[in-house]
């Protein structure tokens, strides 16, 4: 906690719980969303708030935004899905972008050898780079992609992809995306990035954000004071102190076509400014609040609420190393397609946040979805803005003294 | 006509649109829009009067091309929840910091007057200061969480540290005068002792901690992804520091006659030309997209502000500081100056957030001139 900045050395790393000194740190674990194949029907939205029990977040109104009517990431929305629609022009600058990223020669990443997981982590990873032909699935589909999944105990029935592999020849299940040539349709299911370097983590004056064994990054809610620094601190936009935190179901509803409102009665209206004037006040009102990864089913040993819900494995959740390698696969496998336009995003350790722990697929820019196209985590810089400061205020104490020799004893 | 109880539900009929033209670089042949236009070219439902017409139930499509780089145009980063108490916290931690510094050296060269006048004021403006900051807490019960655990990675611990530690040194000093003021009355007892003889090191103390209450929270401003912040994060310090300096030389100015004021006055003077030039040249450094906001709006009026009034404050203190109405003149225009540009950086920080230009421009520039030079294993956009 007292260490200034986890240095480069803890991100090439990629366990961030080295920092927090965990004596039996458990494998990363993280997201990866993979767009593509999101179909946008808000499951992870809905069983998110449920399970977190979060409250609404604003009155019920339109955003005029496509389908995206929660607006973005906040204290009450954990899980936000994103719509974008795009015309054809939009589609082929895409493709572009995304074409330029090969040719500049990024990074190979591949997932670090002989790490943490051995020998049963490699079983669960297909094989490298099945996915570079181009083609229907054959080795992803059953283990890599549903890896996360099938770890959670008690899918049941909800496991659509293992009963379907079961049950029909895995080369029949087509998960390409609709190729629209005029335009498309891009949905995206956002969340905390869960960063190796994590800025609201970093700023947090009272440790009530804290680094949990699993990697991820989480609020205690019982010891914030709600003072805000890491709303400014994250780059990704994600935490939020939450304002009022009342959750109130709504029961004013406008009388159906034909009926005549009836005016209510006083002992009606007694009751309901009864009602109004308590509203349950939520226990976590003025504290910041934001995706926790689950954390208390995650102890449980199982999936978050999100990646359960999620009736096209868009979101898979499992340990970081494989989610990545699953992600670099499926990349591969859109590029063989010649869909260039799908990108990673955050699976980089070497970039402004130390790689994230929720990795995404993106078919377009960063910023067309909301996200920032390179983001830095300000504590990366804070060791530089704390000796401008210290100049300064060696300064300020310089002038001060300046300014009584020169003054003279009157 | 309404023929139906439902037709009550229906959204007032527009008046019909032509095809629109404000796109003239070929938009429109994309995407659905060219056939749902030839559909009501060809005259589907001819429009009449009696409501018969056929009407869209769902707008036209907009495709998302003019705003490519932003999602409908939200913020991507959030504005931290502090509302204009921080930005009195600021100025407040500003004063209380230059006054410290004032009152040890007052305490040093024998200026009673001076020394009594500056300690009150940084006792006065640090609690003001704390209360502030308190009171914009969410949970305001909870300050005392700050001084569970110190953290060097976050400016706001050790600023809450550095507050504290002020403000015992400048209350125990501010007492001592105080009391001494009161004509030694106060119901003191065996204490008055003890408080004369830690007076001297507890000035020293709020001296010792007056700069970095002065300046850490140009720290604790930059180190966040407000871009306006986050950019100035090179030269705030130096901007903070200087309008920190002239806030209390103004304050001792108002506060004390001149004959004890000179080392006010200079150090006035000194702070107008380095919060000058400081401000200057911390705008000419940043980002021009990043700087935006304190150049614009309403910070941008208090930044020029601050500056007119920095620069007729220290006129006035250079030409007529000996003259006692003059000098509390200088010394009210110097702390409004201080308080302009600190509110100023306040609200440009804050507006930087609100639109994700300011976010998505800086980044992209800076990401492109990284690959120019070379750097391609640094982005967090990858395809492998």
């Amino acid at each position: 906690m007292v260490q200034l900045t986890q240095g480069p050395d803890a991100a090439v790393e990629g366990n961030p719980t080295a920092d927090a000194h965990y004596e039996h740190p458990h494998p990363r674990k993280g997201f990866f969303t993979d767009t593509s194949i999101c179909i946008g029907c808000k499951a992870c939205e809905v069983a998110c708030k449920e399970w977190n029990r979060n409250p609404v977040d604003s009155d019920y109104t339109l955003s005029n935004s496509s389908f995206d009517n929660s607006e973005g990431l906040g204290a009450d929305t954990w899980r936000h899905v994103a719509f974008v629609e795009q015309d054809r022009q939009r589609v082929e600058e895409a493709r572009e972008s995304g074409r330029a990223l090969v040719s500049l020669g990024m990074p190979t990443l591949r997932a670090p050898g002989g790490g943490t997981g051995g020998a049963d982590a490699g079983a669960i990873r297909p094989s490298a780079r099945t996915g570079a032909r181009s083609g229907p699935l054959d080795g992803p589909i059953d283990a890599g992609l549903v890896g996360g999944l099938q770890a959670g105990p008690d899918m049941g029935g909800l496991d659509v992809l293992s009963s379907l592999g079961s049950a029909v020849d895995s080369s029949a299940v087509d998960i390409t995306p609709p190729d629209t040539p005029e335009f498309r349709w891009l949905m995206s299911s956002d969340v905390c990035k869960h960063c190796t370097n994590a800025g609201c983590l970093d700023v947090c004056p009272t440790g009530a954000l804290f680094r949990t064994e699993h990697g991820t990054v989480v609020v205690q809610d019982d010891v914030c004071n709600g003072c805000g620094t890491c709303v400014a601190g994250c780059p990704f936009g994600v935490i939020e102190r939450r304002k009022d935190g009342i959750a109130q179901p709504k029961t004013d509803r406008s009388p159906a076509p034909g009926v005549h409102a009836e005016k209510p009665s006083k002992a009606d209206k007694a009751e309901k400014a009864d009602k109004a004037e308590k509203p349950k006040k939520n226990k976590n009102s003025g504290v910041a609040q934001k995706c926790t990864l689950c954390y208390d089913r995650m102890t449980d040993g199982q999936t978050p609420a999100c990646a359960q819900a999620c009736p096209t494995t868009s979101i898979r959740y499992g340990e970081r190393e494989d989610m990545v390698v699953s992600a670099q696969e499926r990349v591969a496998q859109l590029h063989a397609q010649g869909r260039t336009e799908a990108r990673l995003y955050g699976a980089n350790p070497k970039d402004g946040v130390g790689g994230t722990g929720s990795v995404f697929l993106l078919l377009d820019e960063p910023e067309v979805y909301g996200l920032p196209p390179d983001p830095r985590v300000p504590t990366r810089d804070l060791p530089r803005m704390y000796a401008r400061a210290g100049i300064a205020m060696a300064g300020m104490v310089a002038a001060a003294g300046l300014a009584f020799l020169g003054g003279g004893r009157r | 006509m309404t023929t139906s109880e439902f037709d009550s539900y229906r959204p007032p009929e527009e008046p019909r649109r032509r095809r629109r033209r404000d796109r003239p670089d070929g938009h429109e042949k994309a995407g659905g829009r060219e056939q749902g236009n030839r559909r009501h070219r060809s005259g589907l439902a001819p429009s009449t009067s009696d409501g018969g017409r056929e009407m869209a139930m769902v707008p036209e499509p907009q495709f998302s091309t003019t705003a490519s780089d932003s999602y409908y145009g939200r913020p991507i980063v959030k504005a931290p929840p502090w509302d204009e108490r921080v930005a009195a916290y600021l100025v407040c931690g500003g004063i209380a910091g230059g006054s410290s510094l004032l009152a040890f050296g007052a305490q040093l060269t024998g200026r009673d007057v001076l020394r009594r006048n500056t300690r009150i004021t940084a006792l006065a403006a640090a609690g003001v200061g704390a209360v502030a900051l308190v009171a914009d807490l969410g949970r305001p019960e909870r300050f005392y969480n700050m001084m569970r655990t110190v953290k060097l990675s976050s400016p706001m611990s050790l600023g809450s540290w550095v507050l504290a530690g002020f403000s015992t040194g400048a209350g125990v000093a501010a007492a001592a005068d105080v009391d001494r003021m009161l004509g030694e009355k106060l119901p003191l007892g065996p204490l008055r002792g003890m408080l004369r003889a830690v007076e001297a090191p507890a000035g020293g103390l709020a001296a010792l901690l007056g700069a970095p209450l002065a300046g850490y929270t140009a720290v604790l401003l930059s180190d966040t992804a407000m871009p306006t912040w986050n950019d100035a994060k090179d030269d705030l310090p130096f901007v903070f520091v200087s309008s920190a300096s002239i806030a209390a030389s103004g304050i001792a100015m108002i506060t004390t006659p001149v004959r004890q004021t000179a080392p006010a006055r200079a150090l006035a003077v000194l702070g107008v030309v380095a919060d000058v030039v400081a401000t200057r040249y911390m705008e000419a450094r940043m980002d021009p997209v990043a700087v935006e906001p304190l150049e614009t709006g309403r910070p941008g009026m208090l930044m020029k502000w601050s500056e007119r009034l920095a620069i007729a404050g220290g006129i006035g203190t250079l030409l007529g500081g000996r003259h006692r109405v003059v000098a509390a003149v200088s010394g009210a225009a110097l702390v409004t100056a201080s308080a302009f540009t600190r509110f100023g950086v306040f609200y440009a920080g804050k507006d930087s957030a609100q639109d994700p230009r300011f976010t998505v421009e800086p980044q992209k520039r800076r990401l492109a001139a990284r690959r120019r030079a070379g750097i391609t294993d640094d982005s967090i956009t990858t395809v492998r």
